[in-house]
């Protein structure tokens, strides 16, 4: 696979690790957050923590879409596809989140209702246009990244005067939630610098990571998903550390450019407008963090069309997702973790996408834990 | 409980007298094939018969009666419904022939005979069902092992999918041979024989919404012929033999691990995944562990007698690219481990749910 | 979430679609959010869209600066 395996390298992983060992100054700790749930992934997948030396420490962010969604929100989803005219089309990723109840989508589908996995919103498009007599709802979330398709969807809709088709819009942004973060830092969060986003980068650039270096000081770099990518970026945080200085880094120039994709920041320009507030789990009410369907697309907005309301639902209370997903906790700090909550019947969202960081832990290394449940 | 046999024979149920040829070019099957009269008769007749002939069906028979051999024997049953019901490689029917051998053969004995039982969705097509037929009885012919009595049932429209077959076998277990999953001991040595995944790939290839192309076969197999080569080979020092299909390598070997109380330590490198398998597995979000395979067996043995297995795997056209990729060692936790092609550590654990493509 | 691989536009279709192809699996995707795909481009697939595409020249200085990095230029 071209730009990818080059990117796997195992002697050269060894070679950066070994760069690594003797840039780090040994009297002082790095800690870095990776944002992405990807980097996460990549980093547990290949066991990249055994190639960093003990004193730097990677910090799983909030970076997986499927882990900030509030419950109130899939709540919300279920009820939606509940309605019996309602066909709920949805990423995969969201199947077994936990909701209220124990309720979560997998079970409502079990229990009737007309919920379907897909691979892009273009499938969810073609099946409102088979089944006129179906409400088609597209439950989307994610990131920059996957807001653009969404809004293509919806463009493609209009253009089609598709009637039966809406969007129950959860799309999020990156920045504003790094902005909470390190504005929440001190209490129990300390980072020195982060990993950032691969794709999200794609679509956004560079630019809207500079208030990280400029009003806070911190490092940030740009990386790609690939292992050496994430090694790569980790060396350079460490020498911008070494050096005093605080930058912006692309370290992905071969995916990500300086204004990023104009014509994906145009589409989701002209069909979304900011939120004033929107929950994440773990973070609270972030506000200016997420989007809407602007007032000309209101048609497709599911929320408007079926008067979606978001009920307030609580985690479990022992579930300490929250504090991990700021990077205030590990998973292996929260008593659920690796007893009633595993990636077979999870409790917290982090334990559901394998990219949460706490899946990633349980799944890939939780050899390296104290807990271990027999 | 009606078992109705594959009933067919001339003049025995059904007559000429009132017999007109089934129409399998444009035909259905309806509630009437499953319903115990002339109908289902001449379905029996016209698709079973003509595909899966052999002495003891000929009989007529509710059931089969069989010389048993002496010593141990194992049996297996298993329940077919994948979809696609044709994929790339393979169909349900052969597939349910091979699924059935193989569990057999995974215990070391030599594969003797099949039973068949269809649940088929009213509506189904005829010809789907004489081509899925027809492809079991080759691959029974093939294989050496008879399906040598059968069930036909018909459920209503929506009440199934296409076609669901079980299929149950018998076999052999030579003497002196006593495998196990709970055999495994730390310092054997692991082996597969051959890429992993493919099937998996092939058939999701096709799934609805998912639709890629590739020119990945489904690996479908009967390995008892490899296997047998195997049990030569190794003897007694072969500790035991699985093949991965549901939940893929990952699930296999946290079962043995778990039957056996060891670990397990693999080399991520030294695991053959073709190429366009672990494409079609980045595409999805896939991890080519969790896939199934269905021609492929995984042997842990003795380390003195590694050697000599593995050429006796790669002698063979099933085991050709056969590899050691790992073996037992001593973990209370029972974990299954990868080394990376770094040299970094990670646990190999089973799928959690359903194997959803991860999209996101 | 964030899942996305580099894949070679071989054909280009109508209505804005492209075939792709990474080592031998094949598969149609969306090219409406970049501008001037050619065939033979590599582009970043995310959820069946091209994302961005990718810029050869940068991914080799990227890779000789981990060789750099790692000790390992050649």
């Amino acid at each position: 696979m071209k730009y990818v395996d080059e990117f796997r390298d195992g002697d050269l992983a060894r070679g950066l690790a070994r760069s690594l060992a003797t840039s780090a100054r040994d009297d002082r700790e790095y800690r870095f957050m990776e944002f992405c749930g990807g980097h996460t992934h990549a980093i547990s997948r290949y066991g990249l923590e055994d190639l960093l030396p003990p004193n730097i420490r990677m910090i799983h962010g909030p970076g997986c879409p499927v882990c900030v969604l509030p419950v109130g929100r899939i709540d919300a989803a279920i009820a939606l596809a509940r309605d019996p005219k309602v066909t709920l089309c949805t990423y995969a990723d969201l199947m077994r989140v936990p909701a209220s109840g124990g309720m979560s989508l997998i079970k409502a589908k079990a229990a009737g209702a007309d919920i379907r996995m897909v691979y892009s919103t273009l499938d969810a498009i073609r099946i409102a246009e088979a089944e006129p007599s179906r409400e088609v709802v597209f439950f989307a979330i994610g990131f920059e990244t996957t807001t653009p398709p969404t809004a293509l969807a919806i463009r493609l809709a209009a253009q089609k005067k598709l009637s039966n088709f809406s969007v129950f819009c959860n799309h999020v942004l990156t920045p504003a939630a790094m902005r909470a973060i390190l504005a929440g830092e001190g209490e129990g969060v300390e980072i020195d610098g982060f990993v950032g986003p691969s794709h999200v980068s794609a679509v956004i650039g560079v630019r809207p990571y500079q208030f990280a270096a400029q009003q806070f000081n911190k490092p940030i770099v740009i990386a790609g998903f690939e292992p050496l990518d994430v090694m790569q970026s980790i060396l350079m945080l460490v020498r911008q550390l070494n050096e005093g200085r605080c930058e912006v880094e692309n370290q992905y120039g071969r995916a990500v450019t300086h204004e990023g994709n104009l014509k994906a920041q145009a589409e989701v320009a002209d069909i979304f407008e900011l939120r004033d507030s929107f929950e994440w789990r773990g973070l609270g009410e972030v506000p200016a963090s997420a989007l809407r369907l602007r007032a000309a697309y209101a048609d497709y907005d599911a929320e408007r069309r079926f008067g979606v309301t978001t009920p307030s639902a609580k985690d479990n209370p022992a579930c300490e997702c929250g504090a991990i997903l700021r990077g205030a906790k590990r998973p292996h700090d929260c008593k659920l973790f690796g007893t009633v909550c595993t990636p077979e019947t999870p409790m917290g969202s982090c334990m559901v996408s394998s990219e949460g960081a706490c899946a990633a832990q349980w799944t890939y290394r939780r050899f390296d834990t104290q807990r271990v449940a027999s | 409980m009606d078992l109705s046999p594959l009933r067919h024979a001339e003049g025995c149920v059904v007559t000429k007298t009132y017999r007109r040829k089934l129409d399998i070019g444009n035909g259905r099957v309806d509630l009437s094939h499953g319903a115990g009269g002339r109908a289902m008769a001449q379905l029996i007749a016209d698709i079973f018969h003509t595909a899966l002939d052999n002495d003891w069906l000929r009989q007529g028979n509710d059931q089969s009666v069989f010389e048993a051999p002496k010593g141990r024997m194992a049996m297996t049953t298993d329940a077919f419904v994948v979809s696609p019901l044709f994929f790339p490689g393979g169909d349900i029917g052969s597939l349910a022939v091979h699924g059935a051998v193989n569990d057999i053969a995974m215990s070391g004995a030599k594969p003797l005979y099949l039973s068949a039982s269809f649940i088929i969705e009213e509506g189904f097509p005829l010809s789907d069902l004489a081509r899925i037929a027809e492809s079991m009885g080759a691959a029974s012919r093939a294989a050496g092992v008879p399906v040598i009595t059968g069930d036909t049932k018909v459920v209503e429209r929506g009440k199934a999918d296409g076609v669901f077959i079980t299929t149950t076998g018998v076999g052999a277990v030579p003497e002196g041979l006593d495998l196990s999953g709970d055999k495994a001991r730390p310092g054997d040595v692991l082996l597969v024989s051959g890429s992993i995944g493919d099937h998996g790939v092939a058939v999701m290839s096709k799934r609805e919404n998912l639709e890629f192309d590739c020119e990945i076969l489904s690996d479908s197999a009967a390995l008892h012929g490899l296997v047998a080569d195997m049990v030569a080979a190794a003897g007694a020092a072969l500790r035991l033999m699985r093949d991965p299909t549901r939940g893929g390598l990952a699930a296999t070997l946290n079962e043995i691990a778990q039957q056996s109380r060891v670990g397990f330590r693999i080399e991520e490198a030294a695991i053959p995944v073709k190429p366009e398998v672990a494409a079609a597995c980045e595409l999805l979000g896939l991890d080519p562990l969790n896939v199934a395979n269905e021609g492929k067996l995984i042997a842990v043995v003795a380390p003195e007698a590694a050697p000599a297995l593995l050429e006796a795997m790669r002698a063979h056209p099933l085991g050709r690219d056969a590899a050691i990729i790992g073996a037992a060692v001593e973990d209370e936790r029972r974990f299954v481990q990868m080394t990376s092609s770094f040299g970094g550590a990670r646990i190999v654990d089973w799928l959690a749910g359903e194997q959803l493509p991860r999209i996101c | 979430m964030c899942l996305a691989v580099p894949v070679r536009v071989t054909e280009l279709l109508p209505d804005q679609m492209a075939k792709v192809s990474l080592d031998g699996v094949s598969k149609s995707i969306s090219i409406a959010l970049v501008d001037d795909v050619s065939v033979g481009d590599y582009v970043i697939l995310h959820v069946g869209f091209a994302l961005s595409k990718v810029d050869a020249e940068e991914a080799e200085r990227t890779l000789a600066m981990i060789r750099d990095f790692a000790g390992m230029n050649p």
